[in-house]
């Protein structure tokens, strides 16, 4: 067995009891119990409920895995792997088997203590021909579940894999009594800091804090807190400006002025993994050459989309998902615009001109229309006849995405490398929306295998910096931007230093995480 | 009475057509649109499988006829069905029976709401809009009665979401009197829920006020040229009275049909200032389910919203009616 080291900390054993001296040192001097957090959020629905494995959105993710329930562990604000339900885990040196040590003393709402049994059955609820969960691919690869212990679990893999503590993080993974999933399901019993104590489905949910909690001290500062439904921008805009909420995700660029007029409205904005992308079908002609994919590389003005397209809201990317919410994230050498190089490409791939159909949809992301137009002028200088097909949101995934040779799409990102390679870059996975396989690039394909059970960390970086390069030069998807999240507060509400970047609203903990200031 | 009675049950029986008609063409128009409900629910995640397993199960692989006919024929046992959205969740639990929420418990309360902000719009605007109706009929062409014209029909050709954030900026964000926020929820008071509904309210009071004022106002005038209102005047009653007394009783009928469009569309109309202001009515729900196509919900929602015109026009007609003995014995 051997000790995993992650982000140059080790985040196992007695490091991870620590949770405050890991986290933010800041954080325990200023927070204090007390008072409520009114929260405006999109993505409700009448639909949404209590079952882990359907949820997608922030909202349903902010009120389960951000309040409700708990996971076996979680990415903390600063990116590092921290144990939630799991206090420590070991790994064998291949990487395949997986020994969690679960934490002690942690009862359910409704009385029931939590042992391994509730790991195995939860996890098991992800498995299986049928199962519809947003977790499978996830929890596909283990072969083996066993309680060790009764604070102990060992998972088997069917093949290494050094970031298996980090996919058990994953929101999907909630952790429920076993042999009470159903009527917790149906309830929302878990063991997170909140009970709930009103939930309309795509209109409220009010939560109250538990009396004691192993987070205390840590986390959960908020006596009562309370999600309201807001799929409106304006209207969630609306509702800070006049003080009925006290934090709101997703602001509308267009309008952010007058929030920051407001003084006492604060915006906040980290750039994360989330990347706006143009995938081509590499299997299909053109694009199988990769003249033609570096030819629309170098015809793109990446600068200019962030810019326009997310009015300065993000950052420039370079064809690569990994992002700086990623650890291993390369600094590679920019792609500039240049259409004298695009126009090279050109000839080496034997043209002089290319006449090519763009796909976008409002369903890819908001201004995706409008970022297919900066990319069919910026490319024209080169002899790039860029065709924007303005398709229909409905059924875009469906019918557009992985159909038609290119066409526009979004990714919010992967918490480490492998999850985002392996659902979107993988030989084979239904996502593989480049269609990128061995026969564009072998050595992609097998360092993606040989990364996957890699302990060592700097062999790691090395490898998946290669694969970032690779990506780059020879990669089918054009990636020009990674786009912020942003979202805004009140001055009542206190948040900590370090904003988590993996996902809106501090990774969706807000309820955990902030306090009345 | 008795030819009111047949006027009724004629109507009904009409009004059942109606709706079935209705229903044929929600089905057909939300299976024409692009998409299902698989498509819509697995968003990015659409692989062919994924879609295919839902279908399988919800029973969306159907034939068409076969869909609708197993729709229709739980419907007139009075089972308006499971939402899709409810009857995949139960797939994933593997228990269908633990479906639990049918679309009328979905619907149920949502609809309460949508009747309650009605109501108080009703309240509000109803009085309000007869009233000024009456008063600019008696000071025809005056300053008043030009300016309570011009307020109206200014407030009728704004777009709703523009009057809904006008009264916005000026009751919850320059004066805080009302909260910009409607969202109500079972278990508030009766006192809050009714602060937190008025703003909406008094949008749609400003949306249907026009068509009712109006129309008092001009079928009253209408009378004010007839012998026997002149005869009232000779007789030397007040002005004021010869229009409540003599005027408005047989200009009756056209104004409660006016209020009852106007009602009707207070029930149906509504989506957008339900969206503006976050209420929780059968608007947001219907929306909602239109962009998952589930169309059980759409059905559901589509026929309660004809069957309150169908029962508002028919409770204006059988009032017009009742307002009028020469309807009410005929010869």
């Amino acid at each position: 067995m051997t000790r995993i080291s992650r982000r140059g900390l080790l985040r196992t054993g007695a490091a991870a009891g620590v949770l405050a001296a890991t986290g933010l040192p800041l954080r325990a001097q200023q927070a204090q119990r007390g008072g409520k957090i009114t929260v405006g959020l999109s993505g409700a629905n009448t639909s949404d409920n209590w079952d882990g494995r359907t949820h997608s959105d922030v909202y349903m993710i902010s009120a389960a895995q951000g309040a409700v329930f708990d996971s076996l562990t979680e990415v903390a604000a600063d990116g590092s792997l921290v144990g939630e339900l799991a206090t420590d885990w070991e790994a064998s040196a291949d990487a395949k088997v997986w020994t969690f040590n679960l934490r002690q003393g942690v009862t359910f709402h409704n009385g029931k203590p939590f042992n391994a049994d509730d790991v195995m059955e939860s996890i098991a609820l992800h498995q299986g021909e049928d199962t519809k969960s947003g977790a499978k691919p996830l929890v596909e690869p283990i072969v083996e579940m066993k309680k060790t212990g009764e604070h102990q679990v060992q998972f088997t893999l069917a093949a290494g894999n050094a970031d298996f503590p980090y996919l058990m993080s994953d929101y999907h993974l909630l952790i429920y009594p076993a042999g009470q999933i159903e009527e917790a399901i149906a309830q929302g019993i878990g063991t997170g800091l909140y009970q709930v104590s009103s939930f309309e489905p795509g209109v409220r949910f009010v939560g109250t804090r538990v009396d004691s909690h192993y987070k205390d001290g840590d986390a959960g500062w908020f006596d009562e807190i309370e999600f309201i439904a807001i799929n409106d921008n304006t209207a969630r805009m609306n509702a800070l400006l006049t003080g009925q909420v006290d934090a709101i995700n997703r602001i509308d660029f267009k309008t952010e002025q007058l929030l920051k007029a407001n003084p006492s409205i604060l915006i906040q904005e980290v750039t994360g993994n989330q990347h706006y992308t143009f995938p081509m079908l590499t299997n299909i002609a053109p694009f199988d050459d990769v003249n033609v994919r570096r030819a629309l590389k170098y015809g793109v003005n990446r600068q200019e989309m962030v810019d326009k397209i997310l009015f300065g809201h993000g950052q420039v990317a370079n064809d690569s998902p990994i992002g700086p919410a990623n650890q291993y994230m390369a600094e590679l050498d920019p792609i500039p615009y240049d259409p004298d190089q695009s126009k090279y490409y050109l000839k080496q791939a034997g043209l002089d001109s290319l006449n090519i159909d763009l796909s976008a949809s409002s369903a890819a992301f908001e201004s995706a229309v409008d970022a297919a137009q900066l990319y069919q002028a910026s490319a024209a200088p080169s002899g790039i006849n860029i065709n924007v097909v303005q398709e229909p949101a409905d059924g875009y995934w469906s019918n557009v995405w992985i159909k038609k040779p290119w066409c526009a799409c979004y990714w919010s990102g992967r918490a480490t490398e492998d999850w985002m390679f392996s659902s979107a870059y993988e030989e084979g996975v239904p996502w593989n929306d480049s269609q990128w396989d061995s026969d564009d690039n072998a050595r992609f394909q097998s360092l993606l295998v040989e990364a996957r059970a890699e302990l060592d960390s700097a062999k790691r970086r090395q490898m998946y910096g290669e694969m970032q390069t690779i990506l780059r030069d020879d990669g089918g998807v054009v990636i020009p931007m990674f786009a912020n999240w942003v979202q805004a507060h009140n001055t009542r509400i206190g948040t900590p230093d370090q904003i988590g970047n993996l996902w809106q609203m501090d990774n969706s903990r807000m309820a955990e995480r902030w306090w009345v200031a | 009475m008795s030819s009111v009675a047949k006027i009724i049950g004629q109507r009904l029986l009409l009004g059942l057509l109606t709706l079935f008609v209705i229903s044929v063409i929600i089905f057909t128009a939300v299976n024409m649109l692009p998409g299902d409900f698989a498509q819509a629910v697995l968003g990015q995640g659409a692989t062919p499988e994924a879609v295919a397993a839902i279908r399988r199960d919800l029973g969306l692989d159907q034939p068409f006829l076969v869909r609708y006919w197993s729709w229709l024929s739980d419907m007139l046992r009075g089972d308006l069905g499971t939402s899709f959205a409810q009857a995949n969740f139960a797939t994933f639990t593997g228990n269908e029976s633990q479906a639990g929420a049918t679309v009328m418990a979905q619907i149920g309360p949502r609809f309460e709401n949508t009747l309650f902000l009605a109501g108080v719009t009703a309240m509000i605007a109803v009085p309000f809009a007869v009233g000024l109706g009456i008063l600019s009929a008696l000071f025809r062409n005056s300053a008043f009665d030009k300016g309570a014209n011009v307020f109206a029909l200014t407030s009728i050709s704004s777009p709703e979401f523009f009057l809904a954030y006008v009264l916005i900026l000026f009751l919850a964000v320059l004066n805080p009197i009302l909260p910009s926020l409607s969202n109500i929820y079972e278990g508030m008071g009766m006192g809050e829920r009714l602060q937190r509904t008025l703003l909406p309210a008094l949008t749609l009071t400003l949306v249907v006020t026009a068509h009712m004022m109006r129309m008092t106002r001009a079928a009253i005038i209408n009378l004010l040229a007839s012998p026997y209102i002149e005869m009232a005047r000779l007789k030397g009653i007040k002005p004021m009275r010869v229009i409540v007394r003599h005027a408005l009783p047989n200009a009756l009928a056209p104004i409660i049909n006016v209020i009852a469009i106007n009602l009707a569309y207070l029930i149906t109309g509504v989506v957008v200032v339900e969206v503006v202001f976050v209420y929780p009515g059968i608007g947001q729900l219907f929306v909602d389910s239109v962009k998952i196509r589930d169309i059980p919900v759409v059905q559901a929602c589509c026929l309660i919203f004809a069957a309150a015109y169908i029962l508002l026009n028919l409770m204006a007609d059988i009032f017009s009616i009742l307002s009028n003995p020469r309807l009410r014995h005929p010869k």
